[in-house]
């Protein structure tokens, strides 16, 4: 019997709140949390606009010393994971020694930490570059610290695919449980909203320059120009099914299916890999497309990007063969968070029988011929949805979240 | 000449890894105290641009007591 992965808590960090409830109340309102850069003075760079998570207090999840340690986007890390744990009423103590681990997404690491080093590197040399900055900029650096902080001492891993890396996550937490552990701690965070972060996003050409919050990350629209940059990600408690009714937690629901491909390289006459990743994720979930009830997309807000998109959605579903949507687009793309962010909102879009709309409100090039939730929320019973992401230099990955069964 | 003290040594790790050492542990070793490699490392870094003397690793590590450190830093500070 093939074990299969339920997820029974979510911690969320995202630029519309701290917290699970208050990360989706925004989502299926359709809210708009980009706006102005705060954490830096940006007036001097091109993009202006990100998806910050605004109030968000370090010493509240963070023990104190562990602070000045690490970077935000391990703070941000540890307090999803704390509150994932919390949620899922889990004891990683009750588990054998090596029976819970934590697999996250990475792509920036700690730029911020990084930031301040170089600074001090370059003003007062290499004497007062702090000891610290070897863990806190490392991709892995959220995992260790989970792991240290929760005792998860079975096999922990970090995937560094940028904004496929949530999903990748999940892939590698499932692999876990069917090779035996019995909880996994996965999802990812990120916050890169510093100048060299920003600097480093700039070059890949893709990143709105508009100063209109609300017009500024227009995935699918005709007037799409980019995507606006964000922060935060989500954590998630990943047991099996059997783990899960032993302990009488209701699963938000499962992670059904999982598939990653890598696109070819330029020239060689073959197709991006997303639409075969999609295709390998709902095989892999034993779920046909007519199952499938929503899309939350990749979603870059970049026409070429949109057009690929579109083009996977409609070769696996039909011209406007299923619900889309991106909520993304009301706090930015995370990357190593984002695809987290995606899967924990499937699964709230699941338990509310709702899809949440994409904001900006706008229609979607007709030409996609995608069926976009765009100004309101559309009721509907949701038996699975299919998450995609895209990570830049080439990484696709797709998962099948599925509703919960009912009592077995 | 001046000093190396038990606040300065508090403060310093405190200052290093977010810690400060509370007073009565003289004798135990700084890894039983909650102060892992790094917090060492940094600490010597800091005494060596504060007091200008090499702490290098097998002087002062995780091992090491309160007590020692202390003796190490103010013979160092004698020998400049």
């Amino acid at each position: 019997m093939t074990v299969r992965a339920m997820v029974t808590g979510l911690g969320v960090v995202a630029p519309a709140g701290v917290g699970a409830e208050a990360f989706w109340a925004a989502a299926r309102a359709g809210h708009c949390a980009l706006g102005p850069i705060t954490r830096f003075d940006a007036a001097a760079y091109p993009v202006r606009l990100a998806g910050e998570v605004a109030t968000f207090d370090a010493a509240a999840f963070v023990p104190g010393p562990v602070i000045p340690q690490t970077d935000r986007f391990t703070h941000l890390g540890l307090a999803a994971a704390a509150m994932a744990l919390a949620d899922a009423r889990a004891n990683p103590a009750d588990l054998p020694e090596y029976g819970s681990a934590v697999v996250t997404g990475a792509s920036s690491g700690g730029t911020e930490f990084g930031q301040h080093e170089i600074e001090r590197l370059w003003r007062e040399g290499p004497g007062s570059v702090g000891a610290y900055q070897s863990i806190a900029w490392f991709y892995a650096a959220t995992t260790g610290q989970v792991s240290i902080r929760h005792k998860l001492r079975g096999p922990c891993g970090v995937l560094a695919t940028e904004q496929a890396a949530g999903l990748d996550a999940l892939g590698e937490a499932r692999r876990m449980l069917r090779s035996g552990v019995r909880l996994v701690l996965a999802g990812g965070t990120d916050a890169s909203l510093c100048p060299y972060g920003l600097v480093a996003q700039l070059s890949t050409g893709l990143l709105s320059a508009a100063s209109d919050p609300s017009a500024a990350y227009l995935p699918f629209s005709p007037a799409a120009g980019g995507y606006v940059p964000g922060e935060g990600g989500a954590m998630m408690v990943i047991e099996r099914a059997d783990d899960a009714a032993a302990r009488g937690i209701a699963p938000y629901g499962e992670i059904a299916g999982y598939a990653a491909t890598f696109d070819p390289p330029p020239g060689s006459g073959r197709g991006p890999g997303l639409v075969r990743a999609a295709m390998l994720a709902l095989r892999d979930a034993d779920v046909p497309p007519s199952e499938i009830d929503v899309v939350f997309a990749d979603a870059m807000g970049a026409p070429a990007w949109d057009s690929a998109e579109a083009a996977a959605i409609s070769a696996v579903f039909g011209p406007h063969g299923v619900p889309v949507t991106a909520p993304k687009a009301g706090s930015g793309r995370s990357y190593a968070g984002g695809a987290s962010l995606d899967v924990a909102c499937a699964l709230l879009s699941i338990r509310a029988g709702l899809i949440p709309p994409t904001p900006g409100g706008g229609r979607p090039d007709p030409r996609y011929a995608i069926d976009l939730v765009s100004r309101q929320p559309r009721k509907q019973r949701i038996r699975a949805a299919l998450v995609l992401a895209r990570g830049y230099g080439g990484f696709n990955a797709a998962v099948v979240v599925r509703a919960p069964s009912r009592p077995e | 000449m001046a000093n190396f003290t038990f606040d300065d040594l508090s403060r310093i790790l405190r200052d290093s890894a977010g810690l400060a050492l509370d007073p009565g542990h003289d004798d135990t070793p700084l890894a039983d105290l909650g102060y892992e490699s790094l917090a060492v490392l940094e600490f010597a870094s800091r005494v060596k641009k504060q007091y200008g003397v090499a702490l290098p690793d097998e002087a002062v590590d995780v091992s090491h007591t309160p007590r020692e450190i202390l003796t190490t830093v103010n013979e160092r500070l004698g020998l400049t």
